[in-house]
């Protein structure tokens, strides 16, 4: 056991333990923070992999971007302040799936990698992934660059309710309007 | 550095997402379940970049990166379906959506008949 082995250790500890805490909570805004302590320990998971550049933009996108849009709608759908009763359904099917899942995925990648042990690589900059984005993965990189903007155009039009409904229902409208 | 940590590590992030998602009555907390399995086959795809030696030198960590802009826009259009299901039930509950359309209302047949 290295310094690193003993750093993934114990991030990983801390982001299954506050994942745990974000799907069993009984209050929706603590499950909100609990999962900020959770992706914070996955970024510097990110960064003893060496990979500097996604271990700042999940600080960036998930940490400041995702969890306050999130604690945003938990507030817009005038969620109870204190702890609510009513935000699980029973859990033994979930369990028996999710325990399923965790358990067939850790079997498996147990078993691929044993107790191996591998050199880390060259650390992943901003320059060297810049490259790589701007050179190979190019066209990718424009493909989510439209998804991006008809994602935004999607959000317009669902939070738009006058937009897409039936002509017969809007006023001034003809049958051959449809 | 031993793989199998981050491994492991991501597996049960997976696993709890998985249970949350089913689990969760209230659409936010199921959103919230999802980010987690994203967040876990992001951890996949950094160790993956570590361990196994492809012809790109970073392709998981590109890939890392694309997935938490496809997050930021499964996000984004996800909570805008999640306002306008509050704004027309006043309730977020994901067991209490109806599945099939309501049948259509007097008002609106005598209309069509117009």
């Amino acid at each position: 056991m290295t310094g690193v082995d003993v750093l993934l250790l114990a991030l990983g500890a801390v982001a299954v333990g506050s994942g745990v805490l974000v799907v069993t909570t009984k209050h929706l805004v603590r499950a909100g923070l609990y999962l900020v302590v959770c992706l914070g320990a996955l970024a510097a998971d990110y960064l003893v992999l060496t990979a500097e550049l996604v271990a700042w933009v999940q600080v960036l996108i998930y940490v400041g971007a995702v969890v306050v849009l999130l604690l945003f709608a938990v507030m817009l759908t005038r969620a109870p302040v204190g702890a609510s009763d009513d935000l699980d359904r029973p859990g033994w099917p979930a369990a028996l799936i999710g325990g399923g899942v965790a358990l067939g995925l850790t079997a498996l990648l147990v078993d691929a990698y044993r107790w191996t042990v591998v050199d880390l690589p060259d650390a992943g900059t901003a320059e060297r992934i810049g490259g790589q984005i701007f050179g190979s993965w190019v066209l990718p990189f424009e493909v989510l660059s439209v998804l991006l903007l008809s994602a935004l155009v999607g959000a317009v039009v669902l939070s738009r309710p006058d937009i897409g409904r039936p002509a017969a229902s809007r006023p001034g409208r003809t049958e051959a309007g449809r | 550095m031993r793989p199998v940590i981050p491994y492991v590590t991501a597996a049960l992030l997976f696993g709890l997402g998985a249970y949350g998602v089913l689990r969760r009555r209230n659409a936010v907390l199921v959103l919230m379940a999802v980010e987690l399995m994203l967040n876990a086959v992001n951890l996949i795809l950094v160790t993956a970049d570590t361990t196994v030696r492809a012809t790109l030198p970073h392709s998981g960590q590109v890939f890392a990166l694309f997935v938490i802009v496809l997050a930021a826009a499964e996000i984004g259009v996800g909570l805008a379906i999640v306002l306008q299901l509050y704004r027309l039930r006043a309730g977020v509950a994901v067991d209490e959506v109806p599945l099939t359309e309501p049948p259509a209302t007097v008002d609106a047949d005598a209309r069509e008949a117009r």
